[in-house]
């Protein structure tokens, strides 16, 4: 009988470089506090965000992930037609097909590499990562191009209370290959669509063709529901993730939560119980909340900037619409 | 195990004051958790988070979105109590 030859990859996969990307225009909390009725200090104590980037009209978001691909591929010092697979998460692609990741693949390089979008949301680039381990490891694609790009003040309502002044723009892309030690734990990830309610996005492009007095839609939340999910249930998740990764609390070096509202962050600091040492992400600060881009900008910001150093072990989670969540532990590069 | 009415108040203002730093003695029932404590939407969700825990009840979101008072509280935790 014949029998199938399965794929056979390398054991291990690891994270071999950052590339970031921010939109053009800083925006401060003054420029939008107008039309939410609010100010800085609210804004401030509130999320934590002090500015946050936005794009230029010309700033497309397949621009945005070109150029942190670009980054991310010259930073690995790979060919990128070595590249096997192109993962984009995004929910700021305005087209239903083709994929921006098959555009961004021949626009860096990488064509004829699989390519394919995932929506994720703000756990976009953690599902990504764990796409791009087991891609690997599966010798389905020697190197993963992980990137999470937002356009996000594409879908901001400016008189908005609810979202759309934590909003940023901007791109985190990430190159996966093999490797001779681990360099990704497992991922924790899941989902919970009967919360589907919790983020979302208020009418699809079907709504408004039938009802175009609908307007351009744009993005609502239950803040304080998801402040309580995302602060708690996702410490969980999180511990979990350490514990697959065969590590405690005190392993870890570097958190990078998804950038949401940094009160969340200090949150999920004490409900995982991270040493009182450890590096944090808090790249909202400034960037304000990118959704997929915001955990890989984060990490980038940390590397550049010299708090976060190569092999450092850095839990990230990600978590958002959906509602979806995904967490891993990696070394960094 | 059924806490009562003063234990609950008891516990919660403890609660409030960890997430807060304001003293217990001030954390009282006629209390408005945004207009007399100045704790907003989120800090609230924080201790209902705790409150779950230490009174072992649930505090559905759309129940907790309902606390004017701090006494609503403890109202729906007795409440909860099996």
């Amino acid at each position: 009988m014949t029998s199938l030859k399965p794929s056979e990859g390398p054991a291990y996969s690891r994270i071999y470089s950052f590339g970031a990307r921010r939109g053009e225009n800083v925006v401060t909390n003054d420029d939008i506090a107008g039309p939410i009725n609010s100010s800085d200090e609210w804004i401030r104590q509130r999320t934590g965000i002090v500015t946050r980037r936005r794009g230029t009209a010309e700033e497309t978001v397949i621009d945005l992930a070109v150029d942190a691909a670009k980054q991310a591929i010259e930073r690995a010092g790979i060919d990128p037609q070595e590249i096997g697979a192109v993962i984009m998460s995004t929910v700021t692609y305005f087209h239903q097909t083709p994929s921006a990741a098959a555009i961004v693949a021949d626009k860096i390089g990488a064509n004829p590499a699989a390519a394919f979008d995932i929506s994720a949301a703000c756990a976009g680039y953690t599902y990504g990562i764990a796409q791009a381990d087991g891609l690997v490891r599966a010798g389905t694609a020697k190197y993963v191009l992980v990137i999470g790009a937002e356009k996000m003040s594409d879908f901001i309502d400016p008189e908005d209370r609810s979202i759309s002044f934590l909003l940023g723009d901007g791109a985190g892309a990430v190159v996966v290959g093999p490797s001779e030690t681990p360099g990704i734990s497992k991922t924790i990830w899941g989902s919970d669509g009967s919360r589907a309610d919790a983020i979302y996005q208020t009418h699809g492009w079907d709504q408004l063709r039938e009802n175009p007095e609908l307007g351009w839609p744009t993005l609502r939340q239950d803040g304080p529901s998801v402040f309580k999910w995302a602060s708690f249930k996702m410490a969980g998740y999180a511990t979990q993730a350490i514990e697959a990764a065969g590590l405690t609390p005190e392993d870890i070096q570097v958190f990078a939560p998804h950038q949401a509202n940094m009160r969340i962050i200090d949150q999920l600091i004490k409900q995982i119980h991270l040493p009182e040492s450890v590096v944090v992400g808090r790249d909202i600060a400034d960037t304000g909340n990118t959704s997929a881009a915001s955990i890989p900008l984060a990490i980038d910001r940390l590397l550049q900037e010299g708090q976060a150093k190569s092999g450092d072990l850095c839990l990230q989670i990600g978590f958002g619409a959906g509602l979806v969540y995904a967490a891993q532990v990696v070394v960094l590069p | 195990m059924a806490y009562t009415e003063q234990e609950v108040l008891a516990g919660l203002a403890e609660i409030v004051a960890e997430e807060t730093g304001l003293p217990v003695d001030t954390i009282t029932a006629e209390k408005s958790f945004v207009d007399d404590l100045d704790i907003d939407s989120l800090s609230i969700m924080t201790i209902v988070t705790h409150a779950e825990d230490k009174f072992d009840v649930t505090i559905p979101d759309d129940a907790a979105k309902d606390f004017n008072l701090v006494g609503d509280a403890v109202n729906f935790i007795v409440g909860a109590q099996a």
